[in-house]
């Protein structure tokens, strides 16, 4: 295998991190808001995915119409009833950040149990647009190359967003001071309820898509909320465009480990590169200060 | 003669109230059940694995005992049921187990603890068995060391095989097509980064060697790894006729549907732990023909089928082809060791387990003199939609191989 097939795969593989991780950088960055509990939509839209796939024959692109409004307005309704009262109350920003790491963690064992106790602890999969893809000759799985595709896409999206809209101006207001951005009479209070249903919807996307080609039970979440909070801070929080390279930078770095060291040690490449980035560049490869 | 008749008659009417006495003290002291409890995964990593294999089996048995009565203890004269009074979640961690395993037996003092889930946690919790007298019928456990191990801890006892018997029943059929010119000598071999993978490679490897096998690619992939597409590549660029993964169930699921979309097709595909799953064949479909893996039953022995509807019927899970049978198999042997010894004293039941053999279950005769089960499956293979055994072919009902393994 030659090395430019080990780094494709890990890019695609890195695409798939930062598909993850762009909707945890909408709830950091923008909401404020470090969500421990942010895997456990993403494992939830899996399942989703995984019933209407296999009880009614729903392809999981289609199914992210129901699943990812759905995880929207749930995010938005976890942000007006359990993070406001937080948010008033929190003097500082570390403060908050504090206060929302332990509620979240909280949920999160709430909403894993339930999906326990609805689901079973069993390992679900599916097999879905499994089919071979070739890019310059190599192969590759369908399903994992559109993750790739749909997180270059949702980055762009989000990114136009942010950059071209009003509505985006705001929200990198909020996301830079809220103090001032209340001043210039934008509603902080509703646009990060409306940033963090935002992020859950990308999560249910990033779920769906994942769970076409991943192995998933309960358990899941997680891991996920890690890899997501590793490559935000990596990227810079709030910046999208950090997110996705730094997604595929983790990917390329874990592939590259993969073949030339050690499978086992992909996790530790991960985080000795999050020790490097951190300790190099405090806020970021592209965050502001 | 008086004196002498009044005193017969009172020893007599002594005696006759000593033994009425003793009678219903014992018949008093039948507990209202057999206490039964178990720390086992439902939720992490491995429970996947105890939930298909190991729990229904548990509650299945639990309830087949039950519906009978119960199990007839000849000390008390009556067949007591049995309750489940202590069910923890060991959350896939090792620590928590053996916290819980303590907790069973010092504080909850269950009459019995059934045993957990995988190859490292049963070798985990065997001292504390050991300490507390407790019967350990470790059925999810391979070890290359069954042999010392079952010295070191003489209430351990074993039902599956270890891996050179497992991969001498594989290398049996390998060798079988190498002669006949059909098979290159050349194996990828890859293992899961957990015990069970490295006992596995160990074993394995060990034997594939000593058969004039090459083994071109030998790799081990982390418990729970996301992508295994570069070892699939690797694989596939080998030239290998033979592929071999010492795999759990995560993994032996994305090995297999990555193979598919990388078009790998080896003469031989070998997946272990979660190939007898339904769940596998369920996945795949009919892809899954021909493929290769741990275990393997026989469907026609007698009690099989019926075990397996009871199963589907009462647990909603269907058994997979390993060792779900010989879980349900270890507790027929506990019930059948209980009967026998006609108490529920732990040391004498331990020792009827060993001694009392060879049982009667719904996997065949089973003997644990030696506190090993011998004579068992080693390889299976999906024909047809069920997953049957087809190695050591001196086992009754070994099925013939299909090979090479049609493209997917």
């Amino acid at each position: 295998m030659s090395v430019i097939e080990v780094i494709l795969g890990g890019v695609i593989l890195g695409g798939l991190y930062a598909l993850v991780a762009i909707g945890f950088n909408l709830q950091y960055g923008m909401a404020r808001i470090v969500n421990l509990a942010y895997g456990e939509f993403l494992m939830g839209a899996a399942f989703a995915a995984f019933w209407m796939f296999t009880l009614f024959r729903i392809n999981p692109i289609v199914g992210m119409l129901l699943s990812v409004p759905v995880t929207f307005a749930a995010n938005w309704l976890i942000y007006r009833v359990l993070m406001l009262p937080l948010v008033r109350r929190a003097r500082t920003r570390e403060q908050l950040e504090g206060e929302t790491i332990l509620a979240t963690f909280g949920l999160l064992f709430v909403l894993r149990g339930a999906a326990t106790l609805a689901f079973s602890a069993n390992n679900r999969f599916y097999d879905y647009l499994g089919e071979p893809v070739h890019i310059f000759g190599f192969t590759f799985a369908a399903n994992r190359v559109l993750a790739f595709a749909m997180a270059c896409l949702f980055g762009g999206i989000i990114w136009l967003l942010l950059n071209r809209t009003r509505f985006g101006a705001a929200l990198r207001a909020l996301a830079i001071d809220p103090v001032g951005a209340q001043l210039v009479g934008i509603d902080v209070r509703g646009l990060s309820a409306l940033a963090f249903a935002g992020g859950g919807a990308l999560v249910a996307a990033a779920g769906t898509l994942v769970s076409t080609f991943l192995t998933f039970n309960p358990s899941i979440g997680i891991e996920f909320t890690m890899k997501a909070l590793v490559v935000v801070i990596m990227g810079g929080v709030g910046n999208m465009g950090g997110s996705l390279i730094a997604g595929v930078l983790l990917g390329v770095a874990e592939a590259l480990c993969s073949y030339f060291v050690d499978s086992g040690l992909t996790l530790a490449v991960a985080y000795a590169l999050f020790l490097v980035v951190l300790v190099v560049r405090p806020r970021g490869l592209f965050g502001t200060p | 003669m008086q004196v002498q008749l009044r005193q017969t008659v009172s020893a007599a009417v002594i005696a006759a109230l000593g033994t009425m006495a003793a009678w219903s003290a014992s018949a008093a002291d039948a507990p209202n059940s057999i206490r039964i409890g178990y720390a086992i995964s439902l939720s992490g990593v491995n429970a996947q694995g105890a939930a298909v294999t190991t729990l229904p089996g548990y509650d299945l048995w639990v309830k087949d005992v039950n519906d009978a009565g119960g199990i007839f203890v000849k000390e008390y004269g009556k067949k007591i049921p049995v309750e489940v009074v202590a069910k923890y979640d060991d959350t896939s961690n090792a620590e928590t187990l053996l916290r819980l395993e303590e907790k069973l037996m010092s504080q909850d003092k269950v009459d019995f603890v059934l045993p957990p889930w995988s190859t490292g946690f049963n070798l985990a919790v065997a001292p504390i068995f050991a300490k507390y007298g407790y019967p350990e019928l470790a059925v999810t456990a391979n070890s290359n060391d069954e042999e010392a191990l079952v010295k070191q801890f003489p209430t351990l006892f074993f039902f599956l095989n270890q891996p050179p018997h497992f991969g001498g029943a594989l290398i049996e059929v390998l060798n079988k097509y190498k002669a006949e010119g059909k098979l290159n000598n050349k194996v990828v071999l890859l293992s899961v980064g957990d015990q069970f993978g490295a006992e596995f490679a160990a074993g394995f490897g060990a034997g594939l060697k000593a058969n004039g096998y090459d083994i071109v690619l030998q790799k081990s992939y982390p418990l729970g790894a996301a992508d295994l597409t570069n070892e699939i590549k690797e694989a596939k660029a080998s030239g290998a006729d033979t592929f071999i993964a010492g795999s759990y169930p995560p993994d032996t699921f994305m090995l297999t549907s990555t193979s598919i979309t990388q078009g790998y097709n080896p003469k031989v595909f070998y997946t272990a732990v979660g190939t007898a799953f339904a769940e596998y064949g369920g996945a795949f479909k009919d892809k899954v023909n021909g493929v290769l893996g741990i275990g393997g039953w026989d469907p026609s022995l007698p009690g099989a089928q019926d075990y397996y509807k009871r199963q589907v019927a009462v647990t909603g899970h269907a058994p997979d082809g390993w060792a779900s049978p010989v879980t349900y198999a270890s507790l027929q042997i506990l019930q059948q060791a209980i009967e026998k010894a006609g108490t529920l004293d732990r040391k004498k039941v331990t020792d009827t387990i060993a001694n009392g053999g060879p049982w009667n279950t719904i996997v065949g005769p089973v003997d644990l003199k030696t506190h090993i089960r011998e004579h068992q499956w080693g390889v299976g293979q999906w024909q047809n939609g069920q997953f049957v055994g087809v190695s050591p072919a001196s086992m009754p009902g070994a099925q013939p191989v299909i090979f090479p393994k049609p493209a997917w």
